[in-house]
């Protein structure tokens, strides 16, 4: 980036933020457009207030070897459909708002670039397994509700936060048994792909259980007992068939389904 | 149900059964191949004939109670995964743990029947 905060030539993003209205803006839109490579996107349209049925609309975006998916939505919403209903924030893969089917896939649309889906046509969808709101925004409270529930902190009677008590220290060998679990975004992609979620609606999912597998190896906590009796009921640990659906779509590397099984070594009794 | 015993212990009767009944299921086949004819091992005679044998009834008791026991445990857990409420879940889970002794009795009468010559040609 130059001092004057622009992007350096050929970098320059083909997007326009000003309003559509505007006819001079509008005409550099389409001088942009005609000059970039472009591509279908199928956007998933469905209201449930209003829609009887889910429709695609299907828009042309141009697009750079960078350009992410949501880009190119947003692209979309500035310039062709201000309705799509679409939720998203950090656009860096940290705040877990803009999941969505990509192409059949569940992942991050600020996380996937349309160049490496090797497509002329990009078809995204909301998640599975999550109440839609409208278009491609899901509900998140079940999912949150669960997070909930199995206690997502350390448990302990102590706290380093009280005067003259120091900080817990761990060894690189403690933190290692949990620390790819914490980095879980809670982006909802782990319960999207999971079949057990289909047909089990009251499924704890992948993302609540590995996040009771991020504390229980946690050697700093005590609250083990405690969420192994949660995650152990009838609609709860047992109930993943270890499809992998959900390590497979993690955009952040968490493998939930080696977790779950690692959870059960505890409940089976081979693991302390 | 989960009141009374938790899911793990039920799982973990679940995987048992299911080890112990293909051990007891290799017994049951290498038995087949080594005593008498295999062809023939179908005939009403030859049927009758294993029941009067009392360790291999009781194998044949062990096979009924483990298949059961793991057969009606899964099956309770396809239902619950199929759909979700109280009521169902309570009519699945007694359903199954009704029909798994109805099974189990049923099949212990034919087999203690059998073995105690009950049962003629």
């Amino acid at each position: 980036m130059t001092k004057d905060g622009a992007l350096p030539k050929g970098f320059e993003r083909p997007t326009v933020s000003a309003s559509p209205n505007d006819s001079s803006v509008q005409e550099k839109y389409e001088e942009v457009k005609s000059s970039s490579k472009t591509i279908t996107l199928r956007i998933s349209k469905f209201n449930p207030e209003k829609d009887l049925r889910t429709a695609f609309h299907a828009f042309t975006v141009p697009y750079q070897r960078w350009t992410t998916v949501l880009d190119a939505i947003l692209e979309v919403k500035s310039h062709q459909d201000h309705s799509i209903g679409v939720r998203y924030s950090c656009r860096q893969a940290t705040c877990g708002s803009c999941g969505m089917i990509i192409n059949g896939k569940p992942r991050l649309a600020c996380f996937t670039k349309i160049s490496e889906l090797d497509s002329d046509v990009v078809t995204v969808e909301p998640m599975n397994n999550f109440p839609l709101i409208r278009d491609l925004a899901v509900g998140f409270e079940r999912m949150f509700s669960t997070h909930k529930r199995i206690k997502p902190y350390v448990i302990r009677e102590d706290s380093e936060t009280n005067p003259g008590t120091k900080e817990f220290l761990q060894s690189p060998e403690d933190v290692e048994k949990y620390i790819q679990f914490a980095s879980c975004i809670k982006c909802g992609l782990c319960n999207s792909a999971c079949p057990t979620m289909t047909t089990d609606s009251t499924f704890i999912g992948p993302q609540g259980l590995a996040q009771a597998y991020r504390y229980v190896a946690d050697n700093r906590d005590q609250g083990k007992d405690e969420r192994l009796r949660i995650i152990d009921e009838p609609h709860g640990i047992w109930r993943c068939h270890f499809a992998g659906s959900c390590s497979q779509v993690c955009p952040k590397g968490v493998d939930p389904a080696m977790g779950i099984q690692l959870l059960r070594g505890y409940l089976l009794g081979y693991r302390k | 149900m989960s009141n009374i015993i938790r899911e793990s212990h039920i799982m973990k009767i679940h995987y048992l059964t299911a080890l112990v009944a293909v051990g007891f299921v290799i017994i049951h086949i290498m038995i087949r191949f080594t005593h008498g004819s295999f062809a023939n091992s179908l005939e009403f005679e030859s049927v009758i004939a294993n029941y009067k044998s009392i360790p291999y009834a009781i194998v044949l008791e062990a096979m009924l109670i483990l298949i059961s026991v793991h057969g009606f445990n899964g099956l309770r857990i396809i239902l619950l995964e199929l759909k979700q409420g109280n009521a169902y879940e309570n009519a699945v889970t007694y359903g199954c743990l009704a029909a798994m002794i109805a099974l189990i009795a049923y099949g212990s009468r034919t087999i203690i029947m059998a073995s105690m010559g009950m049962v003629e040609a």
